[in-house]
């Protein structure tokens, strides 16, 4: 690899997870050999949550329940909004209700497997086996999963899985399970154990004597900047999927809080793996500003299929089942439509390359319901699938009973975010970074229902417990206000609104978004080459060097300004651009949802290089112009064998 | 298609807010009302003004952000949320007065964008269950019948988006407050703190100035997710039994 | 150009965090909204009860002039010698009495609560749903209110009633219904009551909790029945009178 790329930094390993014990064992063993906090002690110390998602809202309420004094933050007007409150499908847990056997250790081994083995074992486990602790907790606040008749939890089966263990609720499990923890959160700001701060942005990260002590934000509505202390500081600011502009991601989302504390020392974790969603509704114009997902529920009875031909414009009802090719049924028989996404997705875009795509621009598959209306009933299937069906009807204008729906893949979550150990600490002491803002647990590629599940594992048990350790050390010494750590972050804050708005170019902030998303799909999408890699390195740059030169942001800095919003994020998510690319480029395997077209099977399959990539690429920041350092955490199985992945 | 659109707009909470025109060409069919919006705010920004502050965020009728008063009905002529609202639902040459949620409850920050934070107050009154982290049974120790969490599920739909307030003559909160006491009413884990709930959260609601409920049924003939009036009933049966039973809220 | 920094310390109140409740919530019973509603549909529901037995009172009038004044003599002596005269009209007027003033009440005071609630109003606002029986609730009741006080000064005292207080109470009824204005306001009244309670009996059900899905229809059926039977029952008075069938 040429070394103007990135530089050769020390390797990096967790330290947290014991391993001298079984990995059944692991978690209650760290819970025991980790440091606790003396009750009385609790109400001394102050925990910054930024996030109210799944993951910040968990741990939000659950550490101000048990006493320890909590400010939260974030952007939009309610902590309920957060982009959790979009999941649709379900989450994942080893109950084995259905008897179907399933059991912690095969939950374990099949998302050590879908994450393309490049996750770790122990974090792997430790979700598994909270996972049932989750239900029961959500459960016991009230959420409304799916029942049987009986009165018992039902669940399906979902993204490749062979038993049925995700619980879900009607195509809105991440809205209630968000509500469920928004609710235990409002009840912990009632009790005043909680602080909030709605429509406040994160903007940068106080570090003081190598510790993360606080964090600078700007009131959204006043457009006041002030920096908030804490003894600890937690991150669950959710994924970034938003680099590529259009995604299935709320508009909001966005990479900034993390690639500002990033910027300030903590090492950003193999930010290339990003997971593409294989049904979403395609594009209909430029003016296009998000994805909308279908729930991949639907791939249960809806068959994926285009036509044989290439160029077939006929309307899918005049096309004869001969010349139909239903391509996933055709080419992974035992998984059928049923394949993990990132397979799912890819077979779509390499029909599309074929030309045989259907819709507006070729860009599309068929996902069809006839097959099944005839089998269960249109009744079943609308008491199902209703909802998504109006939706589908509503967005497109297009009647998904009498024709087959249309489906492309979108950008939809990301498996990077701030390294983090076992403990869930960054690589600065006292910066904890949990849901899908950490580089999480899926590895190279995240199984469906999954992400909800880690979001809560963080949120309600894993974080609760380990930030103790740390925090056994504390209260910590005040920071006073004009400590030059303070000083300095709140001045480059203000620097930056300022230059946004000193500009005055001839671009909108949003011009320069779609322009990066698209060059970011295009080579670091669903399938990346050297060259197209190496195109976007070269092009970045430029986009960056034009933003900052050439943009033009609306209105003033003490009122609110949805546009200067924009403009941070998108600043940062042009340098984050640039560090995917470089991630991307540097990993010449093919895993997960990082495909590489050099490295594939005869067959088209990914190809991965244990050999050289059997590791975590954690990245340190360097300034503009310096290469990144590369720290490389090398994963090791000793439970789940090594195996090519086969869907076959 | 060609729009005119009559858009309040107003800088900040303490400035008179006014009805401004826009006029809009080469709107598409497929776009949602929100993607028209962002088409306008582009060409605001190049102009030089300030482009029309609106809340928004997942764009999937799901988060409840993106209220918007549209031709005097909440989230505008489909029953759906406003980014769910596609430009097919106009024609050419339509005009368009697009206005935010009016209520005390819910003062005006910028334009159409209202702060909605007397929802989560009322929810902090009492509108959960308490269970501590850690502390749950097995998810299967208490069976729900099917009929009630299929109601409590209904009730749970809601997404906190003020259609109801905003539609309400009387600026009330009713139906958001009684689907949330309709939720976790029926399910056996609300039983507990039942009494204590419906009252205190309908304390809350009216300390937050939002109007009584006359039962006028506007609210659930545009709430987006169709919560149905049965809440009400619900709630209004709940806080009467409480305070038959003497349910004063400990403070 | 930027606003002045505040910067805040762990464990600190903080000058970015939101207000907290706006008014402290009014805990106790009487202030709570739905109490109040509680308040107007059980008065409203008595006050319906009367009209009942008055609209059938009102219908001995076909029996002659001697049969109505029995029937109102009969209403002040129910139950002497036992009791002392009056007994029965008396408490059905202090009931009646604390009822609409309760009643009257907790509308007003309802009524200034959705004022504050909606303190600017919509340049352009489209119904969907309500009916025009529920929009006019309150000025209806207004003027139920104002029919009232003129009905009791013109029938129950006279004084307002061209015969004077003298009269029997049938030929009073003769006079007041034997004149177009005074009919014209009454059916005007009756008319605002029955749209009233149109949409009053949906709205007690729904407020005393036992209305549901599968009940809504069946109850608004009801309250439109019943306003048109009952408001039917007391219009076929003037009608008769005017008309010369009764005089
Ligand atoms: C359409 C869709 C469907 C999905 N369906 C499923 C599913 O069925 N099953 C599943 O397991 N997973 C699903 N996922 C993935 C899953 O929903 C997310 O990964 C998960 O909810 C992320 O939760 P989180 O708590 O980490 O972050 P989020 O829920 O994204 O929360 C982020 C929080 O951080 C705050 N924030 C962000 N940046 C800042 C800042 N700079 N300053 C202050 N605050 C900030 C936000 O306000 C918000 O409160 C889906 C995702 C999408 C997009
Ligand atoms: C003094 C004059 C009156 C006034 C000012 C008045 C006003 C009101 C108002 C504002 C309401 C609430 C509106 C609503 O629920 O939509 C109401 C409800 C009602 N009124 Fe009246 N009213 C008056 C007289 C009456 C009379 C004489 C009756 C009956 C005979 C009556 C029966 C009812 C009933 C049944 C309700 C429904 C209660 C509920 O919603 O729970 N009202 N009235
Ligand atoms: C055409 C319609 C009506 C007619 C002909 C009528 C007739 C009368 C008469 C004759 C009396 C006097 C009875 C007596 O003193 O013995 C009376 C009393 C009364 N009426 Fe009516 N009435 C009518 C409608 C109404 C309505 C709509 C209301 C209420 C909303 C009402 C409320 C009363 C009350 C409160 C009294 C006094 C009862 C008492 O003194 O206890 N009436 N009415
Ligand atoms: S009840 Fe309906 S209209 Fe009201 S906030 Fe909830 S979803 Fe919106
Ligand atoms: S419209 Fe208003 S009056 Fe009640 S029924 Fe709905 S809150
Ligand atoms: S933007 Fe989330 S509901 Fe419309």
């Amino acid at each position: 690899m040429a070394l103007e790329l990135f530089l050769e930094g020390d390797p990096i390993a967790d330290t947290k997870a014991p391993t001298d014990v079984p990995i059944g064992e692991r978690w209650s063993e760290r819970k025991f050999r980790g440091k606790l906090v003396n009750p009385a002690n609790r109400r001394k110390m102050t925990i910054i949550v930024v996030g109210t998602g799944l993951a910040g809202g968990a741990a939000a309420a659950t550490l101000a329940e048990a006493g320890y004094k909590v400010k939260s933050f974030w952007f939009q007007d309610s902590p309920r909004r957060a982009h959790s409150i979009a999941a649709q499908g379900g989450i994942n847990a080893a109950k084995n209700y259905r008897n179907d056997g399933d059991s912690v250790h095969r939950l374990f081994y099949d998302t050590v497997k879908g994450g393309d083995f490049r996750s770790r074992e122990d974090n792997v486990h430790r979700l598994a086996e909270i996972s049932t602790q989750i239900i029961d907790q959500c459960v016991a606040q009230g959420v409304p999963f799916a029942r049987e008749y009986g009165g018992l939890l039902d669940n399906r089966s979902f993204g490749g899985a062979q038993v049925s263990r995700t619980f879900y609720a009607r195509g809105q499990t991440g809205q209630q399970l968000l509500i469920g923890a928004y609710q235990a959160f409002e009840r912990q700001v009632a009790a005043g154990n909680i602080e909030t701060h709605s429509r406040t942005e994160m903007l940068d990260l106080v570090v003081v004597d190598g510790k993360a002590r606080g964090i600078v934000v700007r009131d959204l509505v006043t457009g006041e900047v002030t920096t908030h202390v804490a003894d600890v500081v937690v991150l669950g600011t959710g994924g970034y999927s938003n680099v590529y502009y259009l995604s299935t991601n709320a508009k909001g989302s966005n990479t900034t809080a993390i690639w500002r504390a990033h910027k300030r020392g903590a090492y950003f974790a193999n930010p290339c793996y990003t997971q593409i969603h294989p049904t979403c509704i395609p594009v209909s114009g430029d003016y296009q500003s998000k994805l909308t997902l279908m729930s991949e529920s639907l791939r249960n009875d809806g068959r994926v299929w285009v036509p044989k031909e290439r160029g077939d414009s006929r309307p899918p009802q005049d096309i004869p089942e001969d010349e139909r090719d239903y391509y996933l049924e055709r080419k992974y028989p035992a998984f059928g439509n049923l394949v993990p996404r990132d397979i799912a997705s890819r077979q779509a875009k390499n029909v599309c390359d074929e030309g045989r795509g259907v819709g507006p621009g070729g860009l599309g598959v068929y996902l069809d319901f006839a097959e099944a209306i005839e089998r269960l009933g249109r009744k079943a299937v609308e008491a199902k699938y209703g909802n998504l069906f109006d939706m589908y009807a509503r967005i497109t204008g297009e009647d998904p009973y009498s024709a087959p729906m249309r489906i492309y893949p979108a950008v939809h979550y990301t498996m990077g975010g701030l390294w983090v150990d076992y403990d869930l600490q960054s690589t600065i002491p006292g910066l904890f970074v949990i849901g899908e803002a950490n580089f999480s647990d899926h590895g190279a590629n995240r199984l469906g229902a999954s992400a909800l599940m880690q979001g809560l594992s963080d949120g309600y048990f894993v974080l609760p417990n380990t930030i103790t350790d740390y925090l056994s050390a504390g209260p910590f010494e005040k920071v006073p206000a004009d400590h030059p750590a303070i000083v300095e972050a709140e001045e480059g804050v203000k620097a930056q609104v300022e230059k946004f708005l000193s500009i005055n170019g001839t671009r909108t902030v949003a011009s320069f978004h779609r322009e990066l998303g698209r060059l970011v799909w295009d080579y670091c999408g669903m399938e990346r080459t050297a060259e197209g890699l190496r195109k976007a390195l070269d092009r970045i740059p430029e986009i960056r060097k034009e933003f900052w030169t050439n943009v033009k942001v609306a209105g003033d800095a003490h009122t609110f300004n949805q546009n200067l919003e924009h403009a941070a994020r998108v600043a940062d998510f042009i340098e984050l651009a640039e560090l995917m690319c470089i991630d991307a480029l540097h990993r010449e395997e093919s895993c997960g949802g990082h495909f590489r077209a050099e490295s594939q099977t005869p067959e088209g399959e990914a190809l991965r290089n244990d050999e050289e990539f059997a590791y975590v690429a954690a990245w340190g920041w360097t300034p503009e112009g310096e290469p990144p350092v590369l720290h490389r955490e090398a994963l090791e199985y000793e439970y789940v064998h090594l195996a090519q992945r086969s869907y076959k | 298609m060609q729009l005119t659109l009559r858009v309040w707009r107003q800088p900040s909470p303490q400035v008179k807010g006014k009805m401004a025109n826009y006029h809009l060409t080469d709107v598409s069919e497929d776009m949602s009302f929100l993607e028209m919006l962002d088409v306008l705010n582009e060409q605001l920004i190049l102009d030089g003004e300030d482009p029309i502050a609106f809340d928004h965020d997942c764009r999937e009728g799901i988060c409840g952000s993106c209220g918007l008063m549209i031709n005097g009905i909440a989230h505008g002529p489909e029953q759906t949320t406003t980014c769910q609202l596609h430009m097919r639902s106009f024609s050419d040459g339509d005009t368009i007065d697009i206005e935010p949620w009016r209520s005390g409850g819910f003062p005006v920050v910028k334009d159409l964008v209202v702060d909605r934070s007397a929802f989560d107050r009322i929810i902090s009154a009492g509108g959960f269950i308490s269970a501590p982290t850690g502390t749950a049974p097995d998810a299967h120790a208490t069976p729900v019948p099917k009929v009630d969490a299929d109601a409590a599920f209904d009730a749970a739909t809601c997404i906190g988006c003020g259609a109801c307030v905003a539609a309400c003559p009387n600026g009330s909160a009713m139906l958001f407050t009684a689907a949330k006491v309709t939720h976790l009413g029926l399910l056996p884990q609300g039983q507990p703190e039942r009494d204590s709930r419906v009252v205190r959260m309908i304390a809350q609601q009216d300390a937050e100035d939002f109007g009584g409920c006359t039962n006028i049924g506007e609210c659930s003939a545009v709430c987006p997710k169709g919560i149905s009036m049965e809440t009400i009933s619900r709630l209004n049966h709940d806080l009467l039994g409480a305070l038959r039973a003497g349910a004063v809220p400990a403070s | 150009m930027l606003v002045a920094t505040v910067t805040t310390q762990q464990a600190g109140q903080s000058a970015g965090a939101n207000p907290g409740p706006k008014r402290d919530p009014k805990t106790g019973r009487f202030g709570s909204s739905v109490f109040k509603k509680a308040v107007m549909a059980v008065t409203g529901i008595i006050m319906i009860l009367f009209l009942i037995a008055h609209m059938i009172g009102n219908l001995h009038v076909f029996q002659g002039a001697a049969s109505f004044n029995d029937y109102s003599e009969w209403l002040r002596q129910v139950g002497e010698p036992a009791l002392p005269p009056r007994t029965l009209l008396t408490v059905i007027e202090i009931v009646l009495l604390v009822s609409v003033l309760a009643h009257g009440w907790a509308a007003v005071s309802l009524w200034r609560q959705a004022k504050r609630a909606r303190p600017i109003a919509y340049q352009t606002k489209k119904r969907v749903q309500q009916s025009y029986a529920s929009r006019t609730m309150r000025w209806g009741g207004v003027i139920v209110g104002l029919f009232i006080i003129y009905h009791l000064l013109d029938l129950t005292f006279g004084v307002a009633n061209i015969d004077g207080p003298d009269a029997t109470p049938y030929d009073r009824l003769i006079a007041s219904m034997s004149n177009p204005v005074v009919v014209f306001f009454y059916v005007l009244s009756l008319l605002a009551l029955g749209f009233h309670l149109r949409h009053g009996v949906w709205s007690a059900t729904q407020t005393l909790g036992q209305s549901n899905k599968r009940r809504e229809r069946a109850v608004n059926v009801f309250a439109t029945a019943f306003a048109v039977v009952l408001i039917g029952g007391y219009l076929v008075i003037p009608f008769v009178v005017l008309t010369g069938i009764v005089a």
